[in-house]
């Protein structure tokens, strides 16, 4: 980024920066007349417009600024010594004299405001802040009362009712599930628990793997993973797999399913309780 | 058949003066005549004329409460008498503690207002920031726009405040200080005669 191609579009002034340096210099241009805030803000929108942060354009920037700051200042508070400086010594001390007469006669002005305020000290009357209502009543651009109705509207409209479901949640019950594995493993010798329950909602899985571990505990089944976040292989007691050797698809052939005809009623129910639940 | 009773009209001149009553003694800056015209629905003229009704009832020794033309209005003030108990219970925060800088810049301000900090700086001779912050704080004096020179200064003048503190009715009547043309002579003298004292 190059300062001096910096693109400004002031009041007094547009064009790139180093045409209004080169102007100023020349005195072509009155530095008092240039807003120097506007260069500022034009600057660090440029800045802003760029990822990184360019310093050595900054740097640039603030000694070029900071010259121009300067010089506006110098324009715009003339320096008083060299004003009398050039006057002839007699004129020099007709300056002075004048301004000594001036400032002897705001003293006089502030000996006489004292004493005032001592006569008249015993003046006591009420104060208020601003008491008079305003004559002079702010014009609101004109206002469409259909767009005014409008607005009253939305903000008429009732707000959506907050769903408060997530504080009536309830856990289906392990005994459901206690009773649903213990079918399961009277029909098959062995099955993989995460296929059971994908169908299920994440709390009826939780249900069901409290189930699992109830049942593991009272003996009823074996519960076999191969390595950590692997599928869990429940199988009936007795008919584990060695757990050196993760189950395979041939074994899963090998697998006899159990007979469906007693549990089809039990397996219709849990259906109709999971479609229910979901 | 006519009633025997008959309404006997109130001194219409009586009646308004009864609303500047009203008025003033809401108000907690001084009304003038106009504001008060507009107010009571009524000309100026008569409401002059009501105002002398007033200042005759609330006058000094007369009452508790003062009607004074003060500001460039009529405002009722307590009457002086009182001031004992008055400061007693009532701060008086516009005029408390002026400092000798605040009085000179609230005078250059007075004399020579709508004026700038640079325009009291000169005249003084050191920078007028605080003094002029100080005294707008007070209420003393207020902005009023800007230098139409290089730069826009902003200028000051003083408010209603600074005349009823004073208890002027209007700016007018601060005094004259044109023996200015002497002061500068007899100072030029004396400055001659430092030089020459210094020269030899």
């Amino acid at each position: 980024m190059i300062v001096r191609e910096l693109e400004l579009d002031l009041d007094a002034f547009e064009g790139p920066f180093d045409l209004l340096l080169a102007l100023v210099l020349k005195e072509e241009l009155d530095l008092r007349d240039v807003d120097l805030a506007g260069i500022v803000t034009a600057f660090l929108e440029r800045l802003a417009e760029r990822e990184e942060l360019d310093l050595e354009a900054c740097g640039e920037f603030l000694v070029l600024i900071a010259s121009l700051l300067e010089l506006k200042a110098r324009g715009l508070f003339p320096d008083e010594n060299a004003e009398l400086a050039e006057l002839e010594p007699e004129e020099a001390a007709e300056e002075l004299a004048r301004r000594l007469a001036e400032y002897r006669r705001a003293k006089e002005a502030a000996a006489w405001l004292r004493e005032r305020l001592t006569t008249e000290g015993d003046r006591f009357f009420r104060l208020g802040p601003a008491p008079l209502a305003p004559k002079v009543s702010t014009q609101l651009a004109p206002q469409d009362p259909e767009a005014l109705a409008c607005v009253l509207q939305l903000l008429a409209k009732e707000p959506p009712e907050v769903s408060l479901s997530h504080m009536a949640l309830r856990f289906p019950p392990v005994s459901e599930f206690l009773e649903r594995f213990r079918a399961l493993l009277r029909r098959r010798m062995k099955f993989d628990f995460e296929t059971e329950v994908a169908e299920l909602t994440r709390l009826e899985q939780a249900s069901a793997f409290l189930a699992l571990l109830e049942l593991r505990r009272a003996g009823e089944l074996a519960i076999d993973q191969a390595a950590p976040f692997a599928p869990i292989r429940v199988s009936r007691l007795g008919l584990e797999a060695p757990p050196a050797k993760p189950a395979t698809p041939g074994q899963k052939t090998a697998t006899p399913l159990a007979p469906l005809e007693e549990n089809r009623d039990q397996e219709e129910r849990t259906a109709a309780w999971t479609a229910r639940s979901a | 058949m006519d009633s025997p009773l008959r309404l006997i009209p109130a001194d219409p001149l009586d009646r308004l003066a009864r609303t500047i009553e009203a008025l003033l003694v809401v108000a907690s800056t001084p009304l003038s005549v106009e504001d008060l015209a507009a107010a009571a629905d009524d000309d100026p003229e008569r409401v002059e004329d009501a105002l002398r009704l007033v200042a005759d009832r609330f006058a000094e020794d007369r009452s508790g409460i003062v009607l004074e033309h003060v500001a460039g209005g009529w405002a009722f003030r307590a009457g002086r008498e009182e001031a004992g108990a008055c400061a007693r219970l009532f701060e008086r925060p516009a005029q408390r503690n002026l400092s000798q800088a605040a009085l000179e810049t609230l005078a250059i301000i007075a004399y020579l207002g709508p004026c700038s900090r640079p325009d009291v700086a000169r005249i003084r001779g050191v920078a007028a920031d605080s003094a002029v912050a100080n005294l707008l704080e007070r209420g003393l004096i207020a902005e009023a726009g800007r230098d139409t020179a290089a730069g826009g200064a902003i200028r000051y003048r003083t408010t209603q405040l600074f005349e009823r503190v004073f208890g002027l009715e209007s700016l007018s009547e601060l005094p004259r200080l044109d023996d200015v043309g002497a002061d500068a002579a007899e100072i030029r003298d004396r400055l001659h005669a430092v030089a020459e004292r210094r020269s030899a």
